[in-house]
């Protein structure tokens, strides 16, 4: 029988993820021994002829990492998703928005201007910013235009599984990637992760009291966690309680606490109001002054609650005044 | 009549690009523009931050980079806080760093750079990769390649918690130390590191360097260029990775300047033009001249032979003797010869693993003090340190509390933005003649960026992906006349 053929793509990404497979270091030999790479950019020379000349559902699985923000990207992914038995979102960026989607707090004109006319060292007194077309010497040049928001894989085509995490640590690539070579797949629609929260597998879980409560949360500019307690009981805002677990708690063993790049539980639709709830919950402010002290020792709740995830949020984006050119 | 040639993407490298080609009615190269097609914008969605929080943020630019961008970060928080680490967290952050240059470097001899020259510039596309590497080296070896990566990448993991995307980097310190028997294992690992480096070094002069057709390739003018070059020195002016001033000499090799990073704007600018989301940064008082070289132009080259350049030599015995044996080739410093910058990173990788071994033979590694906390008022920082693609720049501005008001970042292969774009341009006007083009010679036009190993996700700090090359040959008219895909 014909090895099963498998396709790796990015699109809106750090390559974070091609080096988690990259990772799977002398795991990689036995991969390649069980599959066949129809297409991987980062390191071997498959073009889109070659992808386009794929019938469809004869490539049995993509993985595709990144956000999505341009129509070559979407053009991209389309054609793999008709191309390919199952498509899984690889790792935040595809999952949730990932970290380039807190752009979503921000618009295209502050992002061209901050760029290329504030910037301290820019010295630009033409004002001169990138064109979709420009003529150099009577040559024509074009560069794409890219989409006011930054979107997650399922909000462009339909996908089958979630791989999360920033990026997925190589074992579970390793799992997602033995449960379909032995067909012991999940309902569709699963995130391959467990769905209990990271507390719970937390090496520091011990030290977590039953009644947490928060009185004034630290900044770890100014303060360094202890390295055994918990870190809400410690007083560092720690995403773990709204946080999937499957990590391996990578950042807790770096002695830092959780940023929430495995999403939410399958239970919580908004990681961020989860979260936000859950510290509510647990604060112990009895005066008004104190509620409002405690609300502002949590500096940028929404660059902190939503890191991973604001595009696919219940906020999605900033609002902006109608008729604004972003 | 002009004709078009257009590649896209340009291949085996980090990020997006394309390369657009003009050829006159003769058929040779009229110009060449390298266009980077991307832009993401950290610069921005970043402001409103705790500015703690960037050694988290920042290393998503780039994943194959992360490290640099974590410990540049962490260094401008430094700044940022007034703080001084103590002497133990200084050292154990240049550690991971110098795991991460001997490994990153690697990687692109190996995976990236390495198959145009150990598989062969014109070899068939399908081979000209990390396979094709393997099936000319042999199982054992590349084995042992992914073997060394694989262990310089847990002793990160271990220290930093994460290796894509490291955590353990604070304004004053790390948020973490070593024991003394991870100290042993990593020693281990450091005296692995350096007799691979060594191998490394001994594959090149045997595949590269014993091979005429190769070292003329290298030595080609088509492939050379006479810019500045700038690079991190020691206080012995010798290469530093982590720490020291920038050191900016001019084509001829005298000392330009010499700075602190807080001073690099008055250094610096940016130029910015149309056809390219990238930013052009150039000497300020040499100005703007152009794409183009010489004892005038501003342009100025970063990474492996750049630091080179700039350097008296390298702070570690077996890396300074594969120093000087290169230039000894080489006929002297500087070296303009750009398929050289593949040389001097493996010298780079033999200096990080021997600085490696250093620090883990320091007793004070294991030391228990690893942070000083901030106690003054936060307002702005500058963080330098040399990525393996070049040097990189973080420079925050904050409000009293530490939120972020103001970013500007320069990474690496903004440096090399212009001179990558000459010499794509020089090449393709030594490599195609007469509308001859081909895949080889195509790809002989890729190899003057791919010796930057230049990190396009990182210039523009933006979204790498990848489509097909094409080159398509147009009639002035529009009309495709001929279509070559690899």
């Amino acid at each position: 029988m014909a090895k099963p053929k498998v396709a790796f793509y990015w699109c809106a990404s750090c390559g974070g993820c091609e080096e988690t497979i990259v990772d799977l270091a002398e795991d990689i030999l036995k991969v390649v021994e069980a599959v066949d790479i129809v297409l991987w950019p980062v390191a071997l020379d498959f073009k889109l002829k070659d992808v386009k000349a794929w019938k469809p559902g004869e490539v049995a699985v993509a993985f595709i990492n990144g956000a999505v923000r341009l129509s070559e990207q979407e053009e991209w992914v389309k054609l793999l998703r008709e191309k390919c038995s199952l498509v899984v979102a690889f790792g935040s960026c595809a999952h949730l928005g990932g970290i380039p989607g807190l752009a979503n707090a921000t618009t295209r004109d502050e992002i061209i201007a901050n760029k290329y006319l504030r910037a301290p060292t820019v010295n630009n007194p033409e004002g001169t910013v990138p064109q979709e077309k420009s003529k150099v010497n009577g040559f024509e040049l074009e560069l794409p235009n890219f989409w006011k928001d930054v979107k997650a894989l399922d909000e462009v085509i339909d996908v089958d599984y979630y791989l999360p995490g920033c990026p997925p640590p190589f074992e579970t690539v390793a799992t997602a990637v033995n449960a379909i070579l032995e067909n012991k797949l999940p309902p569709k629609g699963s995130v391959i992760a467990p769905e209990k929260a990271l507390c719970e597998t937390c090496p520091r879980n011990e030290s977590k009291p039953d009644d947490l409560t928060i009185t004034s949360f630290k900044r770890l500019a100014t303060s360094t966690p202890d390295p055994e307690k918990c870190f809400l009981a410690d007083g560092f805002l720690c995403m773990g309680p709204a946080t999937r677990g499957g990590c391996g708690e990578r950042c807790i063993n770096g002695n830092m606490p959780c940023r929430g790049c495995f999403g939410p539980t399958p239970d919580v639709l908004d990681a961020g109001l989860k979260m936000l709830s859950a510290v509510a919950s647990r604060g112990a402010a009895d005066t008004e002054q104190a509620s409002q002290d405690f609300a502002d020792s949590l500096v940028d709740p929404l660059g902190t609650l939503y890191r991973f995830s604001l595009p696919v949020s219940m906020l999605r984006r900033r609002l902006v005044p109608t008729g604004d050119n972003q | 009549m002009s004709k078009r040639i257009t590649i896209n993407p340009i291949t085996r490298l980090e990020g997006h690009g394309k390369i657009e080609i003009f050829l006159d009615d003769a058929g040779d190269v009229e110009r060449a523009f390298l266009q980077i097609p991307e832009l993401r914008g950290f610069e921005t969605f970043c402001l409103g931050r705790p500015a703690e929080e960037m050694a988290r943020i920042t290393p998503r630019i780039c994943g194959v980079c992360p490290t640099a961008h974590h410990i540049a970060s962490t260094k401008c928080l430094d700044d940022l806080w007034h703080v001084d680490p103590p002497p133990t967290a200084k050292k154990l952050r240049e550690l991971v760093y110098s795991a991460f240059m001997c490994e990153d470097h690697f990687l692109h001899f190996y995976f990236l750079g390495g198959p145009d020259f150990v598989v062969g510039p014109t070899a068939p596309a399908t081979e000209r990769n990390i396979l094709g590497v393997i099936a000319k080296v042999g199982l054992d070896i590349a084995g042992q390649v992914i073997a060394m990566r694989r262990k310089c990448r847990e002793l990160i993991e271990t220290m930093a918690g994460k290796v894509i995307h490291p955590v353990f980097g604070l304004p004053g310190g790390v948020s973490k130390g070593i024991t003394e028997e991870q100290r042993l294992e990593f020693l281990k690992t450091a005296e692995t590191a350096v007799e691979f480096a060594q191998f490394s070094l001994n594959l090149f002069n045997d595949v590269v360097l014993k091979n005429d057709d190769y070292v003329k390739l290298i030595l080609d003018d088509a492939y050379a260029h006479r810019t500045n070059y700038m690079g991190l020195v020691d206080e012995n002016n010798k290469v530093n990775f982590y720490d020291g001033h920038v050191r900016v000499v001019g084509p001829d090799g005298d000392e330009f300047a010499r700075f602190a990073p807080r001073d690099y704007t008055d250094h610096f600018a940016e130029h910015v033009e149309p056809w390219s989301y990238v930013t052009f940064p150039y000497l300020k008082s040499k100005g703007w001249k152009g794409f183009v070289d010489g004892p005038d132009s501003g342009v100025v080259r970063a990474a492996p032979l750049a630091r080179c350049n700039v350097a008296d030599g390298m702070a570690t015995p077996l890396a300074q003797a594969a120093y000087e044996k290169m230039y000894e080739t080489l006929g002297g410093k500087p070296a303009h010869a750009t398929l050289a910058f593949h040389w001097a990173r493996l010298v780079e990788a033999l200096y990080a693993a021997e600085r490696m071994k250093e620090l883990l033979e320091d007793p004070e590694i294991t030391g228990t003090d690893i942070r000083t906390e901030p106690t003054r008022t936060p307002d702005e920082g500058i963080g330098i340190v040399e990525a393996p693609r070049g040097t990189l720049v973080h420079h925050y501005f904050t409000d009293d509390n530490g939120v972020l008001t103001k970013v500007n970042l320069i990474v690496a292969t903004n440096f090399n933005a212009a001179p990558i774009a000459m010499s794509v341009e020089k090449a393709a006007k030594g490599m195609i003649k007469g509308g001859k083009v081909n895949d080889g010679l195509l790809n002989m036009v890729e190899m003057a960026f791919r010796a930057y190993d230049p990190c396009h996700a990182c210039a523009t700090h933006s979204l790498p992906g990848q489509m097909p090359l094409v080159a398509r040959v147009y009639d002035s008219t529009g009309k495709t006349i001929k279509e070559l895909r690899r």
